[in-house]
C-alpha cells in the first residue's frame, strides 16, 4: 500500500501573466513531497474546479495579481462545492490587500501568502489543513 | 448507490476518487477493481510517448481534440510525469498544454506521478487505465514521462503504442539504437516546420527499413541488385511497417492522417489477432504479478519474524547465502541447513 500523498492544484485565475511565484510555490511543495498539478496562465474558474474535480486533490492554490481575488475567489469556492468538493483547502497567494483577507477567510479560503511570505509556512500549512 | 455503481453511472466525481484510491492501491480501490473488471476490455488504449521536449502534451492535446470533433467519442488522458526520487514530491505539467480540452464533459485528465517505477508509467497506470475502460471511454490515451532510451512500459499496455520525435533531437545512429523506436507502431515527426525535418525522416525510414526487412532492389554499380529479405518464422503472418507521420501541434496540422494511421493499425491489429494476443499478454503479465505478491504475502504469514531474522543473520554473517536462506525459510528448518554444512565440514 502506497502512503497517501498530498495533491495540490497550483492555478492561476484571471488575466495577469505573471506566474513566478506560483511556480516558486509549486516547486516548494514538490520538493516537501506533494504531486502538484500545475496548470498555467489564464485559467477561468471553470477550468479550475475541472481540473481539481478530475485530479482529485485535496488542496488548491490560486496566484491572483491582478487584483480580481474578490470575484473570483468566491466563483471557484462556489464550483468546488457544487462539485461536491466542499472539503478541499483552498490558499491563496499573491496581492491581497489586508482589508480583504478577513471577508476571504470568512467565504472560506483557508490562507492567504503576501510577498516575501515563506515556504516553509505555506507547506506547513498545507500540511495542517489536510490533516 | 455502491462506489462503482456511481462509475457505471458516470459520476465524475466518484470516478475521481476511486482513481486515487486505486492510484494509492488502497483495499477500497482493489475491491472496486475486481467489481469493474467485467466491464473492461472495451477501450482503445493509445500510449504516447517520447523524449522530453518532443510535444507529446501537445500533441495529446490535439489527438483528443480531433477525435471530439470528428467522432464524438468518450476519452480519457492519463498524462504521467516524474517523481523527484529524493523527495517523492512531483510537479505534473502536461494539463498546461491540454487547455483547449477544458469545458469537454466528454474528456478526462488524469496527472499521475511515476512514483518510483522507471519505465515511463507509474505501477498504477494498467490500474487507472482499467478503471477508466470500465467507465466507458472509448479511447483512452497514456502519455509517459519524457523518455529517454529505454523506457518501454507503455507498449505492453497500449494496443497503439506513438512514437513522437522531433527535428534535430538525434542522428542515424540514435535511431538503429534498439529500444524506444523499436515499440512504435506509429512514428510522429511532430513540430515539422523546424527545419531538419527531412533529415529526421530519413533517418527513422532507414530504421524502419532495417526493422521489417522486406525484398528490395537497388542500383549498385549499375545493375540491378536484389536483396531478399531473411526468413522470419511468422513470415505469413500479416506485417504492420509504422508509418511516418508528420504533425504540427501547435497549428493542429497533421492529425487527419495521424487519426487514419491509427485507424488503420486498429484494423491490423483485428485482423492479425493482434488485439487477441496484446491483451492476453497484458493479462497475463497481471495475472503473474498479482500471483507473485500473493504468495510473497501468504508465505509471509506463515515465517516467523524471529526466523526470517536469524536467517537474515546467517545471511549477513556469510555462514549462508540469500539463496540457501530461500531454502531454508521455505523448509521453514533454516538450523537443518546449517546441521548439514557443519557436518559436510
Amino acid at each position: 500500500m502506497t502512503e497517501k500523498k498530498i495533491r495540490v492544484l497550483v492555478a492561476k485565475p484571471g488575466l495577469d501573466g505573471h506566474d513566478r511565484g506560483a511556480k516558486v510555490v509549486a516547486r516548494a511543495l514538490r520538493d516537501a513531497g506533494m504531486e502538484v498539478i500545475y496548470t498555467g496562465l489564464r485559467q477561468t474558474p471553470e477550468m479550475i474546479a475541472e481540473a481539481a474535480l478530475q485530479e482529485d486533490v485535496d488542496v488548491v492554490g490560486l496566484s491572483i495579481l491582478s487584483g480580481a481575488h474578490m470575484a473570483l475567489a468566491p466563483r471557484i469556492l462556489e464550483l468546488l462545492k457544487a462539485n461536491g468538493q466542499e472539503s478541499v483547502r483552498v490558499f491563496i497567494g499573491g496581492i491581497i490587500p489586508d482589508e480583504d483577507m478577513p471577508r476571504l477567510k470568512e467565504m472560506g479560503i483557508t490562507g492567504i501568502y503576501g510577498p516575501g511570505a515563506s515556504t516553509e509556512d505555506i507547506i506547513r500549512d498545507v500540511r495542517e489543513a489536510v490533516k | 448507490m455502491s462506489l462503482t455503481e456511481s462509475i457505471l453511472a458516470g459520476n465524475r466525481l466518484a470516478l475521481a476518487r476511486l482513481l486515487t484510491q486505486v492510484e494509492n492501491d488502497r483495499p477500497e480501490g482493489r475491491a472496486a477493481l475486481v467489481e469493474l473488471f467485467p466491464h473492461t476490455g472495451r477501450a482503445h488504449l493509445i500510449g504516447v510517448t517520447g523524449a522530453p521536449g518532443t510535444g507529446k502534451s501537445s500533441l495529446v492535446n490535439q489527438l483528443a481534440l480531433y477525435y471530439r470533433r470528428n467522432q464524438d467519442k468518450r476519452i480519457a488522458i492519463i498524462a504521467v510525469d516524474p517523481s523527484s526520487p529524493f523527495t517523492g514530491g512531483a510537479v505534473l505539467g502536461d494539463r498546461v498544454r491540454m487547455r483547449d480540452l477544458a469545458g469537454d464533459a466528454g474528456i478526462f485528465i488524469r496527472s499521475m506521478a511515476s512514483r518510483g517505477s522507471v519505465g515511463g508509467i507509474a505501477q498504477a497506470t494498467a490500474s487507472i487505465a482499467q478503471v477508466f475502460d470500465a467507465a466507458g471511454f472509448e479511447i483512452i490515451i497514456i502519455e509517459t514521462v519524457g523518455t529517454g532510451q529505454s523506457e518501454v512500459d507503455v507498449a505492453r499496455l497500449a494496443h497503439t503504442t506513438i512514437v513522437v520525435e522531433a527535428p534535430g533531437m538525434g542522428d542515424d545512429i540514435q535511431a538503429i539504437k534498439a529500444g524506444i523506436l523499436e515499440i512504435a507502431d506509429i512514428l510522429v515527426i511532430n513540430k515539422a516546420d523546424r527545419p531538419g525535418v527531412e533529415n529526421t525522416e530519413r533517418a527513422l525510414r532507414s530504421t524502419l527499413e532495417l526493422a521489417h526487412p522486406t525484398k528490395r532492389i537497388t542500383r549498385h554499380h549499375g545493375k540491378d541488385m536484389e536483396v531478399s529479405s531473411p526468413k522470419l518464422a511468422n513470415e505469413h503472418k500479416l506485417m504492420w511497417i509504422p508509418p511516418i507521420q508528420k504533425t504540427i501541434s501547435t497549428e493542429g496540422k497533421g492529425f487527419e492522417e495521424l487519426v487514419e494511421a491509427i485507424t488503420r493499425h486498429v484494423q491490423y491489429l483485428h485482423k492479425s489477432g493482434d488485439w487477441l494476443a496484446r491483451d492476453r499478454a497484458r493479462l497475463e503479465t497481471e495475472l503473474e504479478m498479482a500471483l507473485q505478491e500473493m504468495l510473497v504475502q501468504r508465505f509471509k504469514e506463515t515465517v516467523q519474524k524471529e526466523k526470517y531474522d536469524e536467517v537474515l543473520v546467517q545471511v549477513m554473517n556469510r555462514n549462508i547465502s540469500p539463496y540457501e536462506a530461500v531454502d531454508a525459510l521455505l523448509a521453514g528448518t533454516p538450523e537443518q541447513t546449517m546441521d548439514q554444512r557443519s557436518q559436510e565440514q
